[in-house]
């Protein structure tokens, strides 16, 4: 979307294909953006404007069968008949949430208290009271970090980057609902690497109390109750541990969309070890492919914050219209 | 009973169900600064009587979060509070008062 409003606000025409029935992606699901809390649909709110603003054209419930590079110019055909061409493409196909089932040792989709952060989200969103399956009032709440992400096992070993920080929010957000809700977030790191991210994560201990335990889980089970337990390893006590909470959370991570992996292979692009598109340069081409005239942007390159989404954005915009005057970034390569 | 050399062995876990975090409780009402601790370890190795015995302070702090205050009773009595500890933490935890609130509460709560 920000690409598409900068593209048409310099004048270039813009056709921007949306496969589902609302532009706004993910950002959609999210009631509140961690460090700030503000709401997510005020960025949803601006980037709507940016198109509006410039006219872009956008073309909702699309589903793309075929791309590809005819000499300069792309093709892409809809499944409902419909074809273009263009001159360059973006693409910002986005991640998808890691499916939890993976970590069946941490029971998703098999007990009923074991939930994920994106429908922890959900239940944010809709505005009612924060229940567990049995309808109460979850007392203790335990959060496991780094859900499909640094885990060889489930073949992702990168870090997902805002599944910390979105742990620490969320913390906050539920001891706001229920005030004396005991959370206690269990991780290997915490990585608050945002200029505010610490400061978030101070007033998660000094106001709200939330306990940090440092230990991976190893699995949980459930009680005869219906409430879970977990099992960790206490490791700053070097001890294991046994724990029951009302609900389980789990910060799952990012993986590549089924949309990148389906464009991706269209276009020709290259992919990186962990599936994410592969850029031209780590440090001074990240938004530019390896297709000439095809750009990317956002977490379909890798996991990415909201602002960071922001900067790609608009650095591919402003690479694609370089492109589209003739400049030839490729010159610029420099091998490493 | 015949003795066939076989020994049982102690449970090790931590079950924090059934740990007694009345002492911890007490401690983050009356020293609050106890909350914001991210166990990095500086006031354990800053620590004299840590450096000649066994007294862990950050693991202290970690045992009585978790309820399992009748370990570290002799521990603790290993401080001479000199509050070393207190002007090493980069968190800003009171850790001196903590001590002190720990053996407070001990007094208060005896197991």
């Amino acid at each position: 979307m920000e690409s598409s409003a900068n593209l048409a606000a310099m004048g270039h025409e813009v056709t921007l294909l949306e496969k589902s029935d609302q532009l706004g992606g993910h950002l959609l699901g999210w009631e509140k953006l961690f460090p700030t809390m503000r709401l997510g649909k005020d960025v949803v709110e601006f980037l709507d404007k940016g198109v509006k603003l410039a006219n872009v054209n956008v073309l909702k419930n699309v589903d793309v069968i075929d791309a590809r590079k005819n000499g300069k110019v792309f093709n892409v055909k809809l499944a409902d008949g419909k074809s273009f061409e263009s001159d360059a493409v973006i693409v910002a196909t986005g991640y998808d949430v890691f499916d939890a089932r993976k970590k069946e040792e941490y029971g998703y989709g098999i007990y009923d208290n074991v939930v994920t952060s994106a429908e922890l989200e959900e239940m944010f969103l809709s505005g009612k009271p924060l229940v567990n399956a049995q309808g109460k009032t979850p007392k203790k709440i335990g959060i496991v970090h780094c859900v499909g992400s640094r885990d060889e096992k489930v073949g992702n070993v990168y870090c997902s980057k805002v599944c910390c920080v979105t742990a620490v929010k969320q913390s906050i957000e539920i001891k706001e609902k229920i005030h004396d809700a005991e959370v206690y977030c269990y991780y290997m790191d915490l990585r608050m690497f945002g200029m505010h991210f610490e400061t978030l994560y101070k007033q998660a201990q000094e106001k709200h109390a939330v306990n940090f335990i440092r230990g991976r889980l190893s699995e949980a089970c459930e009680n005869m109750d219906g409430s879970i337990l977990v099992k960790v390893e206490d490791t700053l006590a070097g001890r294991p541990m046994r724990m029951s909470v009302d609900m389980l959370v789990l910060m799952v991570g990012m993986v590549p969309s089924e949309g990148t992996k389906k464009i991706g292979a269209m276009l020709g692009m290259n992919f990186g070890p962990n599936g994410f598109f592969k850029c031209q340069d780590q440090h001074t081409m990240t938004t530019v492919s390896n297709v000439p005239g095809v750009f990317f942007a956002g977490c379909c390159m890798a996991p990415r914050t909201i602002n960071n989404v922001f900067a790609d954005a608009r650095a591919a915009a402003l690479m694609t219209a370089n492109y589209l005057e003739g400049y030839e970034i490729e010159k610029r390569i420099v091998l490493n | 009973m015949k003795d066939f050399g076989y020994t049982l062995s102690n449970d090790r876990q931590l079950d924090f169900d059934k740990g007694d975090r009345r002492i911890a409780a007490y401690v983050k009402e009356h020293e609050p600064s106890f909350n914001v601790c991210f166990a990095c370890g500086t006031c354990t190795a800053t620590c004299s009587a840590g450096n000649f015995t066994e007294m862990n302070l950050r693991r202290m702090f970690t045992m009585v979060k978790r309820g399992y205050v009748s370990e570290i009773r002799k521990e603790i009595a290993q401080c001479m509070l000199c509050g070393k500890c207190s002007l090493a933490c980069p968190r800003g935890v009171n850790t001196r008062n903590v001590i002190m609130k720990i053996n407070q509460a001990l007094e208060l709560y005896p197991l």
